[in-house]
């Protein structure tokens, strides 16, 4: 009865969140005809698939606008905010996680707070300091200046996490790796670094997910020269263009993170901790 | 005494060192004692006692408040844990969990500067001694806890370390793999002419077994040293006497008044040749387990309260108005909680106590 009601459960809740990506999948693959003539879910059935709205965003003779740049651009300012914030926030992390800092009566939960106190203020109080920060550092409409943006949100995410994860590891590990000849830095990255592969790779994740996501500063710091997938893909919705042709835009943006989220799955599964302490 | 290397005449020196921590309160209370190279100390005491502590204290795991550590006339203070080359055995069993068992050996003497040959040549000799020749390429996961921490013991052992730390490292073994690691340890440490050993343990008869000498804990401080003879026969208070018998000593407040002891609850005997020379007064008096004897009638009268059963002999608690005793008997017998027995403190098998615990007679040594 239990397992029943979890499957029923199960399914509708599937069908509830899957229902839109299917819809803009299905509508992706729509000719002009299967969409404005009342709806229309089953291919070949219902209406005969097309890739006329593909055609339209991949590059070739049909192609109405350019989304290869910008997917570029999104490759590399994920990529680049991702990549430091992992980088200095593991770091951070490891040494709120092993040593104990303060001054008066504040001490390691303060800076973690703080970290995640930046995640707190909404991202539109943020857009004209940051405006006129990377104006005078030059650094408006650049992948750096978008990157740095992205990181000092990011950042705290990683913080956040990895506090949890390293503290979750024993600190048998990385004193036995200190008894043997590691100073701190060589144990984080000879012992607790090749542990962390499921923690980064959450935190990882989030990174991308977030980086990728961004519309709003993109569009506010960056939306000329370096032009993001998420803020191309508005471009278009701002112009008149046929729904076949927006379907296929955005199931094209979210490809990679489909993509991401198969790769990782199969990764954390695999699970890789247990035999350091019994 | 054997010649050594120079290089190797290692001592190391503690002095006065004391640790208070803010959650524990004194954790080591003013410690000072000289290892020697090529010797072996079996530290023991309670769980509480302060023997991790002090381990930690060495291996710069832990900073001490008060008191330098030296070795080799070096100030350990001037150095951090990674250059103190100090091997350490915890009783939990501590693997690299993403390295194989190989390189899990491995990573310490590539950390010390050998050659990839050479350091593969050392951990597989010392692999082979610990005989996990077969389990080169697995995890730690995926061996057993027996196996782990044999993995454990290569490691530590096969660093050729100046200090060797062992922390309880049979702890969590089970029976058989603790007999034969015991006396692989014995060969293994006396082979160590170099090095300083300690190895620290809540178990009397390991202590014992180890044929090392001993040092005795309780709450932070070393409270008696001597060969585990010396200890054994003359526990210097109750406290060590306590540590250092199991089954545990019985300890039982009396008064000496008449040329008898008195038992507090009216039940007297002689008094035995060798305390004939104190002072009336209030004691207390302890008495081992195997030296407690069942009475037919007479003695001391009382009702059993636990009996334990071993292999071959059988361990009686009994509560007496005197207080409680734990008397051993050879063979199983077949005896009930609630049964009331007779036992006699054999005068001449008595340890005689202050009440502030300093010991006045012992019954094998020559007392004061």
């Amino acid at each position: 009865m239990y397992k029943v009601l979890k499957a029923t459960f199960i399914t509708i809740w599937s069908l509830f969140v899957l229902f839109p990506i299917m819809w803009a999948i299905t509508t992706s693959f729509k000719p002009e005809s299967a969409v404005v003539n009342g709806a229309t879910f089953i291919p070949f059935l219902e209406f005969q698939p097309s890739l006329i709205g593909w055609k339209a965003i991949l590059p070739g003779p049909d192609s109405i606008t350019n989304l290869i740049t910008p997917t570029l651009n999104s490759f590399i300012v994920t990529a680049g905010a991702t990549a430091i914030s992992l980088i200095f926030g593991s770091l951070a992390a490891y040494g709120l996680s092993r040593f104990t800092y303060g001054w008066k009566n504040y001490s390691n939960a303060d800076i973690i707070f703080f970290f995640v106190s930046q995640r707190i203020m909404p991202p539109v109080v943020l857009a004209i300091p940051f405006f006129l920060l990377l104006k005078e550092l030059k650094l408006l409409d650049t992948h750096l200046g978008l990157i740095l943006v992205l990181t000092s949100g990011l950042m705290p995410i990683v913080v956040w996490l990895m506090v949890d994860f390293f503290n979750a590891l024993p600190r048998e590990i990385d004193e036995m790796a200190m008894l043997e000849g590691c100073n701190p830095i060589q144990a984080f990255f000879r012992t607790i670094l090749p542990l962390s592969k499921p923690g980064l790779t959450v935190a990882g994740m989030f990174c991308v997910i977030f980086g990728w996501n961004d519309v709003f500063f993109a569009l506010t710091l960056t939306a000329t020269k370096v032009l993001t997938l998420p803020v191309a893909v508005i471009a278009l919705n701002g112009t008149v263009t046929p729904y076949w042709i927006l379907a296929a835009s955005t199931v094209f943006s979210i490809i990679p993170l489909v993509g991401l989220a198969f790769v990782i799955e199969r990764f954390l599964s695999r699970g890789n901790l247990g035999g350091a302490v019994r | 005494m054997e010649q050594f290397d120079e290089r190797y005449q290692v001592s190391l020196i503690l002095k006065n060192v004391s640790v208070t921590t803010e959650k524990d309160g004194v954790i080591l209370d003013d410690i000072s004692f000289e290892f020697k190279p090529g010797r072996i100390y079996i530290l023991i005491g309670r769980t509480t006692s302060g023997k991790t502590s002090l381990m930690r204290a060495i291996a710069g795991l832990l900073p001490i408040d008060s008191g330098e550590i030296t070795m080799n006339g070096v100030d350990f203070d001037e150095k951090p844990i990674w250059e103190r080359d100090v091997a350490v055995v915890y009783q939990q069993f501590i693997n690299y969990p993403n390295k194989t068992v190989l390189q899990n050996v491995e990573f310490p003497l590539l950390r010390k500067g050998l050659k990839k040959t050479e350091a593969r040549e050392v951990a597989l000799a010392s692999i082979n001694k610990v005989g996990l020749s077969d389990y080169l390429d697995r995890k730690p996961s995926q061996l057993s806890g027996g196996q782990q921490q044999r993995v454990a013991l290569a490691r530590s052992l096969s660093r050729k370390s100046h200090i060797m730390l062992l922390d309880e490292p049979l702890m969590n073994l089970d029976y058989k793999l603790r007999e034969q690691l015991r006396v692989e340890f014995k060969e293994i440490f006396n082979s160590q002419k170099d090095a300083v050993t300690i190895y620290a343990t809540t178990e009397p008869p390991e202590a014992l077994i180890l044929g090392a000498e001993i040092l005795v804990m309780h709450e932070g401080r070393i409270v008696q040293y001597g060969s585990p003879t010396e200890v054994y026969e003359q526990p210097q208070s109750t406290t060590v006497a306590r540590v250092i018998s199991d089954p545990p000593m019985s300890i039982l407040p009396v008064s000496l008044a008449a040329g008898e002891i008195r038992f507090s609850d009216g039940y007297s005997q002689p008094i035995p040749a060798k305390m004939k020379n104190f002072k009336e007064g209030r004691y207390e008096v302890g008495i081992r387990a195997n030296d407690i004897v069942s009475a037919k009638s007479g003695g001391e009268k009382g009702t059993i309260s636990l009996v334990e059963v071993s292999g071959s002999e059988t361990l009686v608690y009994v509560d007496t108005p005197a207080g409680e005793v734990v008397l051993q008997m050879e063979g199983i017998h077949d005896v009930k909680v609630g049964e009331s027995i007779s036992v006699e403190l054999p005068s001449n098998r008595l340890f005689l106590f202050e009440t502030n615990g300093a010991l006045c007679v012992s019954p094998d040594g020559a007392g004061e």
